[in-house]
């Protein structure tokens, strides 16, 4: 055998080598990936007893639907899914409106003042949220907006990050599109609805999903904004209420993972973008 | 784009404005505030409440943000390359990233409890005693920076990875033609070509760690005797349970003016050592 073959034989070893603790090293991740939302559900299923005679099994011994059952009895819980739906919703659904509108101001329209007020949108980026909790809080006091659906909904309507993704799109597209509906007589507004928006499909998407993603997972916001019972969103009221009013551990569970579902089923079928989103932001 | 900058200018830029008066004030809310001037600065700097929580954030973003970068670089070199597998594992990875922080919190809460948590069992069944891993004074910030990062490592390592696609094939064809090995290649190709991602991933973490609220709300409310106190926790405190309004955005400021410093300094540092 010529040294070269057995060079090569030995070097072929150690990639695989190399290889196969790349997977068990990536195994091992995947497994605590994954555990913990494994438990998650099946501990949503199962009862305390169980819970507490078998602490070192991932799956129950047997099925029980209290959990599922004791969310209904003890909490508002179609209430809380509702002002949850009706935050992350609405609110995404202004964002969008709003962002896009000034987005087009910003990208097509030319005034005085127009790069200081992108400047001033890229400042606001920068600025920590928990700065301005304390005064919005006061103004919603004044307002008279703690506690209702305006006041959760309302500061958070419009996000700089949306106006500046929308902005830095829209350049991206042909002016002649612009220019050749202009000539054909339309305004502003039809350019835009008509001509810029169709065209944005993807930075729509990336858009409407982080916002709906923080918003629904949001905890400090709603928690500031609302205290009645009957406006906590879902992860306020598991927070609130876990461990006081609430000692069962399936019916938090049961409730995590109701929680997490409308996140997870998106993931599931709109994947691109939540990474999309997720990685040109970084903002959570 | 009115709409978008009345919203912004109310709910943003005149309460950043706000802020900064309320932290020279006495504030009640719906009532008179009264102007102390430093007042507010100088109970802050005699506050071994404030202290605890700036240490406490700095220990968490720091171990949180060393070991999200190393491991997540770690991670995004092992998932590069493009197959149905590394796509998968990719997504699993990345999944935790988009759950709330509240069910996060609550799980690993519950798997980490001696007496119900998946993982006391699985001591139990090895002869390990429980370990009461957040109640205790020594173990409890840990363990909560151990969730941030399973939390925020797919995080990284997209972050990541977004970088390693912009390195030009031609460098490491160029490094391997002159006999460079694997570790080599991602010493003097990949690390140098990937600075700038570096630099975006830490100031983001840095950021979005600074400002850990949720996390430890859910999951032991600043306990044991303050051990794991956040800087944001101790301004929910102030602000929301123990209405000293003025003082508590005195701190919200110091908060905001860290995360300033930290982005000023992280971009000299890494400009610094790109002329080297």
């Amino acid at each position: 055998m010529s040294t070269d073959t057995l060079r090569k034989r030995t070097r072929g070893r150690m990639m695989a080598l190399q290889s196969s603790s790349k997977w068990i090293f990536l195994g091992i991740g995947v497994v605590l990936a994954l555990v913990p939302f494994i438990w998650m559900i099946s501990g949503s299923f199962r009862s305390e007893s169980d819970l507490f005679k078998n602490p070192a099994s991932l799956f129950p011994t047997s099925i029980t639907l209290h959990g599922y059952e004791g969310i209904w009895q003890q909490l508002p819980f179609l209430r809380l899914l509702a002002n949850s739906f009706i935050f992350a919703g609405v609110t995404t659904l202004a964002t969008l409106f709003f962002d896009s509108m000034c987005a087009y101001v910003l990208a097509r329209m030319h005034f005085r003042g127009r790069t200081l007020a992108f400047w001033l949108v890229i400042a606001t980026l920068m600025v920590p949220f928990q700065v301005t909790l304390i005064p919005v809080f006061i103004e919603l006091f004044h307002l008279g907006w703690l506690n209702t659906y305006q006041g959760l909904i309302v500061p958070r309507a419009t996000s700089a990050f949306g106006i500046f993704l929308f902005r830095q799109f829209f350049i991206s597209i042909p002016v002649e599109l612009d220019e050749a509906a202009r000539i054909d007589g339309a305004s502003h507004w039809r350019i835009y609805w008509q001509v810029i928006l169709p065209l944005s499909k993807p930075a729509i998407a990336t858009v409407a999903i982080l916002n709906f993603m923080n918003l629904w997972n949001d905890l400090l916001w709603p928690l500031v904004v609302t205290s009645s019972p009957n406006m906590l969103t879902l992860p306020a009221a598991l927070t609130l209420f876990g461990g006081q009013h609430i000692t069962d551990h399936a019916i938090l569970l049961a409730g995590a993972t109701i929680s997490l579902l409308p996140i997870a089923i998106g993931f599931f079928f709109a994947q691109k973008y939540f990474v999309a989103g997720v990685a040109t932001t970084g903002l959570k | 784009m009115l709409p978008s900058f009345l919203i912004l200018g109310v709910f943003v830029i005149y309460p950043i404005v706000q802020s900064f008066i309320y932290s020279f004030q006495n504030v009640t809310i719906g009532g008179s505030s009264t102007w102390v001037g430093l007042g507010n600065y100088i109970t802050l700097v005699n506050d071994a409440q404030f202290w605890n929580a700036l240490g406490v954030t700095l220990e968490f973003t720091v171990i949180s943000v060393t070991v999200l970068v190393v491991v997540g670089f770690i991670l995004a070199l092992l998932l590069q390359s493009e197959g149905i597998v590394t796509r998968i594992v990719r997504s699993i990875f990345f999944f935790p990233t988009i759950v709330s922080l509240v069910t996060i919190g609550l799980v690993w809460k519950f798997l980490l409890d001696p007496n119900i948590g998946l993982v006391g069992g699985l001591f139990d069944l090895l002869g390990i005693p429980p370990v009461s891993w957040l109640t205790s004074t020594s173990l409890a910030l840990p363990t909560i920076i151990f969730v941030n990062i399973w939390k925020n490592l797919g995080f990284a390592m997209i972050l990541l990875l977004a970088g390693l696609k912009g390195v030009p094939l031609e460098r490491y064809e160029a490094a391997r033609l002159d006999g460079a090995k694997t570790l080599q290649l991602v010493r003097y190709v990949t690390i140098p070509g990937i600075r700038p991602t570096l630099l975006f991933a830490t100031l983001i973490l840095t950021i979005q760690t600074l400002q850990v609220f949720d996390l430890v709300y859910v999951m032991t409310d600043g306990g044991p005797l303050f051990k794991t106190d956040s800087l944001v926790n101790l301004i929910y405190r102030d602000g929301f349970v123990n209405y000293q309004t003025g003082y508590a955005s005195a701190i919200s400021f110091v908060l905001f003016l860290i995360i300033m410093l930290i982005s000023a300094l992280q971009l000299r540092f890494f400009r610094y050592n790109d002329v080297d």
